[in-house]
């Protein structure tokens, strides 16, 4: 038997109506907007009922001038098979205001997530909150800024210039 | 009598030369790079360490994975500021005399990466002797910025005219 994700998404909506915001259908893909509150009990749930194991990706979305909430942070989830027919994605969104740009974690759901979530945070500057160690990943530990926001100009390298310039301190004090 | 039946020399010849020639003569010979490769450059100047274009024909086979052991530091690929006081740490352990071959587009000027976080060449941080275009550079284009290093080596300390 197939998993039948329409069925899936009709007893979600209809067991928590507060939790879904919204369901999109598009070519095969099914994005669920999730209400910011209760993304990480939505996601322990899709885990244990119906095995969404998988998390892909963590992503977010800076809406600049163009919407409001802000910024949307977005979840890609995979169910393995058995059955190739069986094999399901699914996206989930939540949208955070620009005011405030906390999440709850999904870490404690996927230990996959850590560093996906590192990633937005570092990026996006977007906190996850229960994140077992919330710490940049891409850039230096020091860079002040998060630069794939939009209001962030992506020739700016004075950031970066001064964690360069730090560093290089600490290398002529330090052995060389 | 001629130079090649020196009895003092077991019939081999002499040569006169200057000390600092001469040393300029060994080093140029006797290259040891130290490969710096971060990105896609590296591939090729693998290419160019191996059997097809063989950089040893130029005696610059000895590639040293320590800084301490070498005098041409070859810095291939993409370099960020998060990299750069990596780069300038590794130069700085290398004993004089030292030179820096800047291979690709990228350590030149930055190559397509204007961003935030690529250094827009890495002259910015190391006193480069060599810049090689292309993205990737051609093997021949490496093994000619070698030969320009040679070139230089061996006019080190000489008179400027």
């Amino acid at each position: 038997m197939s998993f039948d994700l329409q069925a899936v998404i009709d007893s979600l909506k209809s067991n928590s109506p507060d939790t879904i915001l919204d369901i999109k259908a598009f070519r095969n893909e099914t994005t669920l907007l999730i209400k910011k509150e209760k993304i990480q009990e939505f996601c322990q749930y899709l885990k244990n009922n119906f095995d969404f194991k998988f998390i892909v990706d963590i992503t977010a979305v800076d809406y600049l001038e163009r919407k409001t909430p802000r910024y949307e942070v977005v979840y890609y989830l995979h169910r393995f098979g058995p059955e190739y027919s069986e094999n399901v994605r699914i996206r989930l969104k939540v949208e955070v205001p620009e005011e405030d740009t906390r999440v709850l974690s999904v870490t404690p759901v996927w230990s996959g997530a850590n560093w996906l979530e590192r990633e937005v945070y570092d990026l996006f500057g977007i906190e996850f909150v229960g994140h077992p160690d919330l710490r940049r990943i891409l850039m230096p530990e020091e860079y002040d800024a998060h630069p794939l926001r939009k209001d962030f100009d992506v020739r700016n390298r004075e950031p970066s210039k001064r964690c360069f310039e730090k560093d290089l301190k600490e290398g002529e004090s330090g052995t060389s | 009598m001629g130079v090649n039946t020196n009895p003092v020399l077991g019939g081999d010849g002499f040569i006169t030369t200057k000390l600092s020639s001469f040393a300029n003569w060994a080093r140029k010979n006797s290259l040891w790079p130290m490969p710096f490769g971060t990105a896609c450059c590296a591939i090729e100047m693998m290419g160019v360490f191996a059997s097809r274009f063989d950089l040893s024909r130029f005696g610059a086979e000895v590639v040293r994975f320590s800084p301490r052991q070498a005098d041409l530091m070859i810095v291939s690929g993409t370099i960020t500021y998060k990299m750069a006081s990596v780069c300038r740490k590794i130069y700085d352990q290398m004993p004089e005399p030292k030179w820096v071959i800047a291979m690709g587009s990228c350590t030149c000027g930055g190559g397509p990466f204007d961003s935030y976080a690529v250094v827009q060449g890495i002259d910015e941080f190391l006193p480069v002797d060599v810049y090689v275009g292309g993205c990737p550079p051609r093997p021949e284009a490496l093994i000619d910025a070698v030969m320009k290093i040679q070139k230089k080596i061996e006019r080190e300390g000489a008179p400027i005219v």
